[in-house]
């Protein structure tokens, strides 16, 4: 039934866009990438492009799930993805992906950090599928002129004394880990009492909360709207270096260590291109062009030495020191059913 | 006005293929998939999913606010439409493009304004500390959203409610004064009657958009709020249950459907009193 929808709305749009179609077909030399929205620097596209002579086509998305749909039912043919961690490991066990051909990614052989592979096998057990690209951890960032206590734990995030001035993430994962991390257990837990615990606790929160937030708490911390937010380490470092009034924590109980990985669609057309486009991104230079674009961690472990801004350079954030990382889970995929569950709990919070 | 059926039918093609693809389609999709489990068989699992706490407590929100927003919308437009309508003709027209001028604005972008100005930090906050008053934050609460509503559906009250308003005879008035109705009852036997389906089809206007909306709540709730339009919206694009947000809005169609019933009913009713 989602084949004959999908159909129709192909034939739709061959009957709007049918010109479109035509140009494709001309131009054999291509590359399909599909990636986050904002996650490399435009220009390291077009030095691609003038240096191999492939045409990329660039499209973005916004979330992995958003994302996910569109590659299983093959609408559209992409070559080269990069979704993150619990994501790549739905896509290898549902079959959408296909092995990389090491041989034909040298810099990524070279430059890409041991640990990171290590830290991949989480969910990709044997390196096969993916060429880590951005990495981070999901801490805390605080203005430091508005809280005046220790922030070294998630628990402040229940302190009554910060009413209306909390962000949490709006979603799913990322809303129950902090719970789930108080109490000590796993992020990728899997015991519904326990997920109803976590779900209480946030319930128990919500007044406490001024918003979910999503892409907002960049601009919702800089402006000094609210007082303490659970971040994305590579926003706390644009948060931090727009507004030196706050400051970014990994609590003490763990965190969520996320790897985005470069990987090829089991139906890529364009395999050389992709991993020619891969080996590319790994290329010390252009990492460092993306690194200064992005803020993100890179799994590179040329670019610091490369880095010429001192900012970046010398951000903890940006180069955590390796104890920040030692120990610290990466999101696994749950299978459906639990993914629904994770959901449902979530949405629960949000209807209270 | 055209003799030939065949002429006729040929200029409905367009209307009919539009409706078809774009109306009817879709429609019988989302039909099937609310009735379908994932297995592609027949059950009615996902429609009984309305029941549960989470999708029950967003749909009672989703018609509360719905309802306060409309009542309010009511209660602002009605006695406008009154002064409108007594007004010269060119004075009400200025009006009414006045009001009419929000809706040639994006509704994203409007209400995205209404963000800035409730802020915690935002222009209202700004002008209260100005005035050495204490804060009003408003932003992330039901009362942010219902304000959102109120905002981008009121020219949809207005425009029906004051044409009934200025179709109405003037003459009937007089008569009504003339035979010693006070103003009160010509108001309420006369004026009120004759502009009942106005402010009906007002209601259905203002109603359904406000119960089926995601953005507002999504831009003025800070998350915190969860209408049935956000549930159907995740269920489409982030959780791709597609059967269970059809079933969803399987349900939500229902409402509407309800509300276009009664203001069927109050239509006929209104033209066999009036014939």
């Amino acid at each position: 039934m989602k084949k004959i929808f999908a159909f129709t709305i192909f034939i739709c749009c061959i009957i709007l866009g049918g010109c479109t179609l035509v140009e494709k077909d001309d131009a054999k030399n291509i590359l399909y990438v599909y990636n986050w929205g904002d996650y490399v620097d435009p220009e390291t596209l077009k030095i691609f492009e003038e240096e191999t002579g492939i045409h990329v086509v660039y499209d973005t998305y916004d979330t992995n799930e958003s994302m996910y749909p569109r590659i299983k039912e093959g609408a559209i043919h992409y070559d080269v993805i990069c979704p993150s961690d619990y994501m790549i490991q739905k896509m290898i066990a549902n079959n959408l992906l296909q092995p990389l051909d090491f041989e034909k990614l040298p810099n990524a052989k070279k430059y890409i950090g041991e640990k990171f592979f290590e830290q991949s096998r989480a969910f990709d057990p044997d390196n096969k599928f993916s060429v880590p690209y951005c990495w981070g951890t999901v801490g805390i960032v605080y203005n430091t002129s508005l809280v005046k206590d220790e922030v070294d734990s998630w628990k402040i995030l229940w302190d009554e004394k910060y009413r209306n001035e909390i962000l949490m993430q709006d979603s799913a994962r990322d809303a129950l880990m902090v719970p789930l991390k108080i109490m000590g257990k796993s992020l990728n837990e899997t015991d519904k009492e326990v997920l109803e615990k976590a779900r209480d606790m946030l319930i128990e929160q919500k007044p406490l909360v001024q918003a979910y937030v999503v892409d907002e708490v960049k601009d919702k911390m800089i402006s000094g709207e609210a007082a303490i937010a659970v971040v994305f380490s590579g926003e706390a470092l644009m948060i931090m270096l727009e507004n030196p009034d706050t400051d970014f924590v990994v609590p003490k109980e763990g965190t969520n260590f996320w790897i985005d990985s470069w990987v090829i669609t089991r139906d890529a057309e364009n395999v050389d291109n992709a991993h020619k486009f891969i080996d590319f991104m790994c290329r010390p230079d252009i990492a460092v062009t993306n690194f200064d674009y992005l803020g993100y961690s890179t799994p590179n472990i040329a670019v610091q030495e490369l880095e010429e801004d001192e900012d970046y350079k010398n951000s903890p954030v940006a180069f955590p020191d390796p104890a920040v990382y030692e120990n610290q889970e990466t999101y696994i995929y749950l299978g459906e059913e639990m993914d629904r569950f994770y959901n449902r709990q979530w949405m629960r919070v949000k209807v209270e | 006005m055209f003799r030939s059926v065949g002429i006729r039918n040929l200029f409905l093609a367009p209307f009919c293929i539009w409706a078809g693809v774009f109306i009817f389609v879709p429609l019988i999709f989302i039909a099937w998939y609310g009735v379908t489990n994932a297995d592609g068989n027949f059950s009615l699992e996902n429609l009984e999913m309305i029941f549960q706490t989470e999708f029950f407590r967003s749909l009672e929100v989703s018609v509360i606010l719905a309802l306060v927003s409309t009542i309010v919308c009511l209660i602002l437009a009605y006695p406008l439409c009154l002064i409108l309508v007594e007004r010269a003709k060119s004075a009400g027209l200025i009006i009414t493009l006045l009001f009419v001028l929000p809706l040639w604005m994006n509704t994203l972008l409007s209400t995205m304004a209404w963000q800035t100005i409730l802020e915690k930090n935002g222009i209202l906050n700004q002008l209260l500390r100005f005035f050495s008053l204490p804060d009003f934050t408003l932003i992330n609460t039901s009362a942010a959203v219902v304000i959102g509503m109120i905002y981008n559906y009121l020219p949809y009250m207005v425009l029906p409610l004051y044409v009934a308003l200025s179709k109405i005879d003037l003459s009937v008035i007089e008569a009504a004064k003339d035979l010693g109705a006070s103003t009160w009852k010509t108001f309420y036997k006369i004026i009120l009657p004759l502009s009942l389906p106005g402010a009906i089809s007002g209601v259905t206007m203002v109603f359904i958009p406000a119960l089926t909306t995601f953005a507002i709540s999504a831009l003025l709730g800070g998350g915190k709020l969860l209408l049935i339009g956000n549930v159907i919206e995740q269920e489409f694009t982030f959780e791709y249950d597609w059967h269970l947000g059809s079933a969803l809005s399987i349900v939500l169609m229902i409402f509407i459907v309800v509300n276009m019933i009664i203001t069927l009913a109050f239509d006929n009713s209104h033209e066999e009193t009036s014939d």
